[in-house]
């Protein structure tokens, strides 16, 4: 055989091999173009129902029932002799559960102060992987103080125990690795204990969460006071953590200069102050269990 | 009444337009059968999975799978969408795309193999037949080579494959972690259906 006819017959070959793979891929790619599956909503733009403190856009999905259990110690600054806090703790018990994929609510107890809460969450924009850039969600809660009537100059009155919360919720999931969320919140306390003090508190929440690893993620959380009587009295609150996600439960452990779990406890009263070590450790717990099997939506 | 010859001549001129008309469309008819022989698909494949583990059992199942099978070639070609995965419990879906597979870089799985017994499959004669499959599984990024039985029922025009085969999460590369590796099985399950209908490519 020649040089030339060996040339022909190879690149003949070659190119009946190649044309038989590139029918192949064209075949696969025909099948990818078929495809039918629409632009999907962002997913586990935070791994859990709280950022740290306060709430993240998440809510539960349709038939699924979370038990939230938080907790902090005291605070760090109080010694040896209490264990840096640890012989403390305030706790609350929560239960929310997914009506829908959109509609969560929940209730929940507080040690500190007896308070009882309950609060709805209704995720109104979605984020889309095209098209809604931001997930919003709305929050609004009532809180109950039980604790035993000891204001000597009012009467007690039921109304009187009542702290209503207003909050939205505004996340996007910037990167597999980073979202962010703000939350401009108002408070309103039915009763204040001074005639100077604010019954109406405005704050604005602000934080996010980058990535560590699969299944964990360094939280920060800062709420900020805006100017009036309630700041010029008060700290904001500022949170730092982190979420281990074991599939099922996901465990959030926390430095925070706030001891209360809730809205009206850890925003317009908290007293803590980091730079003085009032930092409490703490964490939340959460725990989901399906309880409806049919997913709506 | 004679009919002149002009109008004999008309009608024999319309007979054999009609005619061949006629042969035309059977021809074009014919070429949309030897066209629809060439290519099958579906857009609504099923693909199942099932591990079962000491302590639960999980199962999701995908109706979102496109298949094409090309009856001359005995090509076969996957594209399966891993979001469209449902499982009984949201955060299972969810744990599923975020933390094994990882949806977000790996969107879709796919195989491209080949029937090799192909000479023993008669697409127009209506029965069951056996098939060897060989090709390339992709999963979570990562190519495997497959080699599967499947079962092919030709129904008229319709293609029935069934297809069982199982695979580990370690060959793809996907991650299990200590704590969940009892809720887990070494093997999963894997359980294909598809209900194959002719193609025909649309025109540009």
């Amino acid at each position: 055989m020649t040089m030339a006819k060996r040339i022909i017959l190879l690149s003949l070959l070659w190119g009946a091999f190649t044309y038989n793979c590139l029918a192949q891929e064209d075949l696969l790619k025909l099948a990818e173009t078929q495809d039918s599956t629409q632009a999907d909503y962002t997913s586990a733009t935070f791994k859990a129902v709280r950022l740290l403190n306060g709430h993240t856009i998440e809510t539960n999905r349709a038939g699924e029932l979370l038990f939230l259990i938080s907790h902090r110690f005291g605070t760090l600054n109080s010694g040896a002799y209490e264990l840096w806090g640890l012989d403390q703790a305030t706790i609350r018990l929560g239960l929310e559960y997914g009506f829908t994929d959109r509609f969560t609510a929940g209730i929940g107890r507080s040690s500190l102060e007896k308070t009882y809460d309950g609060f709805l969450k209704y995720k109104l924009l979605r984020q889309k992987e095209t098209g809604m850039p931001l997930t919003l969600t709305l929050f609004t809660s009532a809180a109950i103080k039980t604790l035993k009537w000891i204001e000597p100059t009012v009467e007690e009155q039921f109304k009187y125990r009542l702290t209503y919360t207003y909050q939205a919720l505004l996340a996007r999931k910037i990167s597999e690795h980073i979202s962010l969320q703000v939350a401009p919140t108002l408070i309103h306390r039915n009763l204040v204990p001074l005639a100077s003090d604010e019954n109406n508190v405005y704050a604005l929440g602000a934080g996010g969460r980058v990535k560590l690893s699969k299944r964990t993620t360094f939280n920060a959380e800062y709420f900020y006071l805006l100017p009036g009587e309630t700041a010029d009295q008060f700290k904001n609150t500022l949170s730092l953590g982190v979420d281990i996600d074991t599939g099922g439960h996901v465990f959030q452990l926390m430095a925070t200069n706030a001891q209360g779990m809730i809205e009206p406890l850890f925003i317009p009263r908290n007293a803590g102050s980091w730079s003085q070590g009032d930092i409490y450790f703490g964490f939340n717990i959460s725990r989901v269990f399906q309880i409806r099997k049919d997913k709506a939506e | 009444m004679t009919v002149p010859p002009t109008t004999k001549a008309m009608n024999l001129i319309v007979k054999r337009l009609v005619s061949g008309l006629f042969a035309m469309v059977c021809l074009l008819c014919l070429g949309h059968v030897i066209q629809a022989q060439g290519k099958f698909y579906t857009k609504t494949g099923y693909i199942s999975f099932y591990s079962k583990a000491p302590l639960e059992d999980i199962e999701a199942h995908n109706r979102q799978v496109v298949s094409f099978l090309d009856a001359k070639t005995g090509e076969l070609a996957f594209s399966v969408p891993m979001k469209a995965f449902q499982f009984k419990k949201a955060l299972m879906q969810e744990h599923f795309n975020e933390n094994y597979v990882e949806s977000h870089k790996y969107p879709k799985a796919s195989f491209r193999g080949k029937i090799l017994n192909l000479s023993e499959v008669d697409f127009t004669q209506d029965r069951l037949y056996n098939l060897q499959l060989e090709g390339v599984l992709t999963i979570h990024g990562v190519e495997r080579l497959l080699r599967t039985t499947a079962t092919l029922q030709v129904n008229g025009d319709q293609l029935q494959g069934r297809a069982n085969f199982s695979v580990t999460p370690q060959e793809f590369n996907i991650e299990i972690p200590a704590l969940v590796r009892e809720n887990i099985a070494k093997r999963i399950d894997i359980s294909v259906q598809m209900l194959y209908k002719p193609y025909q490519e649309k025109p540009l």
